[in-house]
């Protein structure tokens, strides 16, 4: 057990003087002899086929060295649900079809305007209701769903289904359905039922670094710089999509500017850099602009759903019965419509609960995790409905989240799991402590001239760690330690952070200590996707097995050099000495000498069986470089992990200009053990922030008629800028420990997310008083319709607005 | 051909430094010529290709077209003068509050640092589909793809529509109409001075253009006479967000109270047509009467008479109706 001293203290990580002058290069500040640029040519169509193209002009033009066409990329054993980085059928606007290496983009562009592509339009869908009618459109050739990851396959409704639902969600057959307890009873015993047709747009992910990527060979090895959230884990997928052996590939990605789920194992483009690198024989430079990563980065599906809620008089949930309607986008099936069960499930622990479901393909960008995929979702449009309840009860809105609230004795979701821990309870005590909420739920309805106030709280969750990856480090004769992390630096410090947890068992200080990351040539070991807030769980185990085996190691040498058993030696201060007596023994520089001297287990010439080929790969790369720690995270445990957050707004409404500023915001979280305390911070009010965004002003909008999307760039698409975020923001942990992990800490990455947008959507309601929106983003012109009494342009089920 | 977008074509770029310099370029290229202030509606149309002009006229170095300069008993403002300028000189925030409080309104401070006021009242507009390369009226072609029954038009004009739908995005041009300001020209014919008012047109007079500029004119400077100096001025901007953001509507007024009546007022909207739009009938009506709530709201009631709503921009009605009652009003409360 670590003893705790970096752990949970306020550092400044390594690459963080880099990041503030500038000095960090991502990937698109790599440069290279001879590099040539890239850029693509995009569909102008939402769906077609290309029947022919032209290069012919283009390969002319003086400075064009290479075109790569679908026909250039490796067969893949692919299965039908994911795109490649460029097709012949393209099935949204903007998908990529071929790509142009030239000596700059001027010329790479001016060959792209000379090329001559022959498209047979296809019928396209936007909105998936209109791809359910009977006889509407399908977003592929074939049909609107994918099966099984294999199949695309037809589903329709029936004319009955869509006239039944009248102005509300129709509900034909689903594809996914699960019932626990009985549903039908369950609405039977409740006092209060409300039944909503509501809507959640898709969103883009708007990470600020584009997925940029520079490729070059050097005897058959790929280097490929790339922006990519993990490290490790994104060298196999390079292999696959260029059709190499993972071997063969150096992936370097020491920083990346920001990926929220759009580039977990890298991005689908970076095929392009490398197989233009080596068609042209040059490096090759692929700079993607804003545009173009809202066209074929990646975005976040939309829901519509109906929810009906059974409460008794006291809050209790006695049924929850949803049906969401997935907007999937044209590829892989996303998982975010059945993650959504499973938050409602442990959020509102509901007595008797029924989800069904179908995701439905459309002709727009293709879908991947967003920051707590399904979670924010279901937030943002369930939240709003626990607070209609609340009031029509006469239930204060932290009293009917609490009698709701899960505990570590919850199980929850279709498989019944339980979680390792969740103090739901005192995390809504704790926000309202923090904000005095007795007071602070008074200003709900105080006018200032033409404003109003609101207040809202929220609570949303999210899966917060895994378990059983690998750690990797060695203690050099320098009498440094090296820990190795194959976790990529996506900006949340974790990389950093669950280093110290070694330093903190070898009694290591911090400034003797290297974190080796973002170069894969470098050895690193086997690791979690740097997403899912995976890392701060997985990688303070790995991280500790490591430590553990390295100081057993250490132990073992010295007893070897100095006699007495391993057990009478402990690691402190920088030497392996006898228990009670620190002048003793030998420096860690001596015993990392030493280990090289017996080989075997001490220097990594041996390593544990158990240890991924990926992470043996890497120790055999560092053995006989010092004393090694090698081990697998076998902590175990029981139950998934989930973190949870509550968040507590405060908004002041225009009733005249529909103008909301966000005055107050509290975000409290349980995540278990606190490692970064000013990590901490940043996660949970960044994610606060990004979920102001999709309550108020950030939009995702098509033209339905032509299939076309109006919100490529910053400026059109609204995210929120500084002056939209509240002066006064608060954010805190409840530190209760994480009983299954040794250090006690969870991840927090995606919970602040949903929190932010909800609490703000709450507060919003709550200033309106009477408010019946039931979609988001709640913008000036639909609050301002809600208040003249104004029809609102559009029904709650269309899309894309 | 193909369309590619992001990527700036070849140009040839003239750097003249001074004001005849710059005239003799525009006249040598004529419509193939584009004079660029700020860049920050040039850069836009020339990255994504889709503006194409042979020759960049980068007006930066002409000194002439830079400067506050007072001026009897109001101030010149060169054309050239950034918006940080305007936002911050203190004549004007003293004088003329309104332009500084418009100007601070612009998007961001680094927009403001290089956007010009020349640049910010000669913009164009922002209709997505004309911005996007659609071949619209306003493009040379014979549709408008943001007026049909499935457009998204939410930000789109009330007002003085013909065939496009679009609306003029400035801040500062809509307050300038408030103040009484002079839009000095220079070109082909000489100096001329315009009234800010008849400066911006509708597309009855020009579908392609939002301003009376000819392609030999240059805007070169901009004078506010004494007329409004101290007068009770409003500026309110209603956006989606608070920071780099267009106006979904915006009011500018300026108004001068006697004895508690308004002897006089002028009162101007934006982003509701093609050009903003001078209350002139609401003015009438207000002369004389005291600035209060309920004599606000008649106001605005008036100032929407007329509109014609698109699909999704009906909420422009009663946002415009109650600016207008706020610059009456007074108080931003």
């Amino acid at each position: 057990m670590a003893n705790g001293k970096l752990f949970g203290t306020n550092y400044s990580p390594p690459d963080l003087v880099a990041k503030m002058t500038g000095k960090a290069k991502y990937a698109e500040d790599f440069r290279a002899e001879g590099m040539l640029m890239a850029k693509l040519l995009m569909s102008p169509m939402p769906h077609a086929r290309v029947r022919n193209i032209d290069t012919r002009a283009a390969e002319a033009m003086e400075g064009v060295h290479a075109i790569l066409t679908a026909d250039d990329l490796p067969e893949t054993d692919n299965l039908v649900g994911s795109d490649r980085a460029l097709t012949m059928e393209p099935m949204y606007q903007g998908e990529p079809i071929l790509a142009v290496a030239a000596v700059d983009e001027q010329t790479a562009a001016n060959a792209i305007e000379a090329i001559r592509v022959d498209y047979e339009p296809l019928p396209f869908v936007i909105n998936p209701l209109d791809s359910l009618r009977p006889g509407g459109p399908n977003a592929r050739v074939g049909g609107n769903t994918v099966k099984d990851r294999k199949d695309v396959v037809e589903i329709k409704w029936t004319a009955q289904d869509f006239a039944e639902a009248g102005e509300e969600m129709p509900m034909g057959q689903p594809e996914e359905e699960f019932e626990l307890g009985d549903i039908a009873k369950g609405f039977e015993e409740a006092d209060l039922v409300l039944d909503e047709t509501l809507y959640h747009q898709s969103q883009s992910h708007h990470p600020l670094e584009s997925r940029s990527c520079m490729a070059y060979w050097q005897n058959d090895k790929l280097y490929i710089h790339v922006s990519t959230q993990s490290a490790q884990r994104t060298a196999p997928g390079v292999a696959r999509q260029v059709g190499i052996d993972p071997t063969q590939v150096v992936l370097i990605a020491e920083y990346c500017g920001g990926g929220f789920g759009s580039k977990i194992g890298g991005t689908v483009n970076m095929a392009i850099a490398a197989l233009l690198s080596k068609k042209a024989g040059r490096p090759v430079m692929h700079r993607v602009t804003r545009s173009e990563e809202n066209a074929y980065g990646r975005a976040r599906p939309g829901f519509q759903g109906r929810i009906k809620v059974g409460f008794k008089a006291d809050g209790r949930i006695t049924a929850f019965d949803m049906y969401l309607i997935q907007d999937n986008g044209a590829y892989g099936r996303s998982g975010d419509f059945t993650s959504a069960s499973r938050c409602v499930s442990l959020n509102y622990t509901p007595l008797n609960m029924r989800f069904r479901g179908i995701s439905i393909l459309t002709n727009t960008p293709t879908r991947a995790a967003q920051r707590a995929p399904g979670g924010v979702q279901i937030t943002a449009m369930v939240e709003p409905v626990i607070d209609k309840a609340a009031k029509e009860l006469n239930l204060d809105r932290i009293e009917i989240r609490k009698i709701n609230a899960p505990d570590n004795d919850t199980v929850y979701g279709s498989n019944q799991h339980n979680v390792t821990s969740a103090y739901v309870r005192e995390t809504l005590d704790k926000a309202a402590e923090m904000v005095n909420w007795e007071e602070f739920k008074q200003q709900s309805g105080r006018t200032n001239g033409s404003k109003v106030t609101g207040v809202g709280v929220a609570l949303s969750s999210y899966v917060a760690g895994s378990r059983g990856f690998d750690g990797l480090m060695v203690i050099k004769p320098d009498g440094n330690l090296y820990v190795h992390q194959g976790i990529g630096n996506l900006g949340t410090h974790s990389t950093f952070d669950t280093a110290r947890v070694a330093c903190d068992l070898l009694d290591i200080p911090w400034e003797n200590t290297v974190v080796v990351w973002g170069n894969t040539g470098k050895h690193l070991p086997h690791s979690s996707v740097q997403a899912g807030s995976q890392t701060t769980h997985a990688h303070t185990r790995a991280n500790l097995a490591a430590a553990t085996a390295l100081k057993k190691n250490l132990q073992e040498i010295a007893a070897k050099e100095l006699g007495g058993s391993p057990d009478s030696y402990d690691v402190s201060g920088g030497r392996v000495h006898r228990k009670g007596n620190r002048a003793s023994g030998m420096t860690l520089a001596h015993a990392a000498e030493r280990a090289i001297e017996l080989g075997a287990k001490y220097d990594g010439h041996e390593v544990a069986e158990d240890i991924n080929e990926w992470t043996k790969t890497a120790a055999a790369g560092l053995a006989g470089q010092g004393a090694m720690g090698a081990a697998k995270d076998n902590y175990g445990g029981e139950g998934d992990l989930w973190s949870f957050v509550v968040g507590v707004a405060k908004v002041e409404v225009d009733r005249e200009t529909g103008a909301v500023a966000i005055q107050h915001y509290t975000a409290v979280c349980d995540t278990g053990s606190v490692m970064n305390p000013r990590g901490l911070k940043a996660q949970i009010l960044g994610g606060s922030v990004q979920g102001f965004g999709l309550a108020r002003s950030q939009k995702w909008v098509y033209d339905p008629k032509w299939g076309v999307p109006f919100t490529q760039r910053l400026y059109n698409a609204k995210p929120p800028s500084i002056l939209d975020v509240p002066l006064e923001m608060e954010g805190a942990a409840i530190e209760i420990p994480d009983p299954q992990n040794p250090l006690g800490a969870k991840g927090i990455g995606e919970a602040p997310f949903g929190a932010g947008v909800a609490a703000v959507l709450c507060a919003i309601q709550d200033a309106i008083g009477e408010f019946d929106l039931k979609r988001s983003p709640m913008m000036t012109d639909l609050i301002i319709n809600q208040l003249e009494n104004q029809a609102q342009p559009y029904k709650v089920l269309e899309t894309d607005v | 051909m193909a369309v590619i977008r992001d990527t700036i074509p070849a140009f040839e770029l003239f750097q003249p430094t001074s004001l005849e310099d710059a005239l003799a370029l525009k006249r040598r290229y004529g419509k193939a010529s584009w004079a660029y202030a700020g860049g920050l509606d040039s850069l836009d149309w020339f990255k994504d290709r889709i503006k194409r002009p042979d020759a960049v006229i980068d007006l930066s170095g002409v000194a002439e077209l830079r400067g506050i300069r007072d001026v009897d008993d109001g101030v010149e403002i060169g054309a050239m003068s950034t918006l940080t300028d305007v936002e911050t000189h203190a004549g004007i925030q003293s004088d003329f509050g309104l332009l500084s409080d418009a100007a601070s309104k612009v998007a961001t401070p680094q927009i403001r640092n290089q956007g010009t006021l020349g640049g910010n009242v000669s913009q164009d507009t922002r209709c997505s589909y004309y911005r996007g390369g659609w071949p619209c009226y306003r493009a040379g072609g014979n549709i408008c793809y943001a007026d049909t029954p499935t457009s998204i038009n939410r930000e789109h004009a009330l007002f003085e529509a013909d065939r496009c739908v679009a609306v003029n995005p400035s801040d500062t041009a809509p307050a300038l109409i408030a103040l009484d300001a002079k839009f000095v020209i220079q070109g082909t014919g000489g100096e001329k001075v315009v009234d800010a008012e008849d400066y911006f047109i509708t597309p009855s007079t020009d579908i392609t253009r939002m301003t009376i500029l000819e392609p030999g004119d240059i805007l070169t400077s901009i004078r506010i006479p004494g007329t409004w100096k101290g007068a009770q001025f409003y500026f309110e901007k209603v956006r989606d967000r608070q920071a780099w953001d267009f106006a979904l509507v915006s009011v500018s007024s300026a108004m001068k109270i006697s004895g508690g009546k308004i002897e006089d007022i002028r009162i101007v909207m934006n982003a509701v047509g093609p050009r903003p739009l001078r209350l002139h009938d609401v003015e009438r009506q207000l002369k004389g009467q005291s600035a209060t709530e309920d004599v606000g709201a008649a106001a605005g009631e008036l100032a929407t008479l007329g509109n014609r709503p698109l699909q999704h921009n009906a909420y422009k009605i009663p946002l415009m109706r109650n600016l207008v009652k706020r610059a009456i009003r007074g108080l931003e409360v």
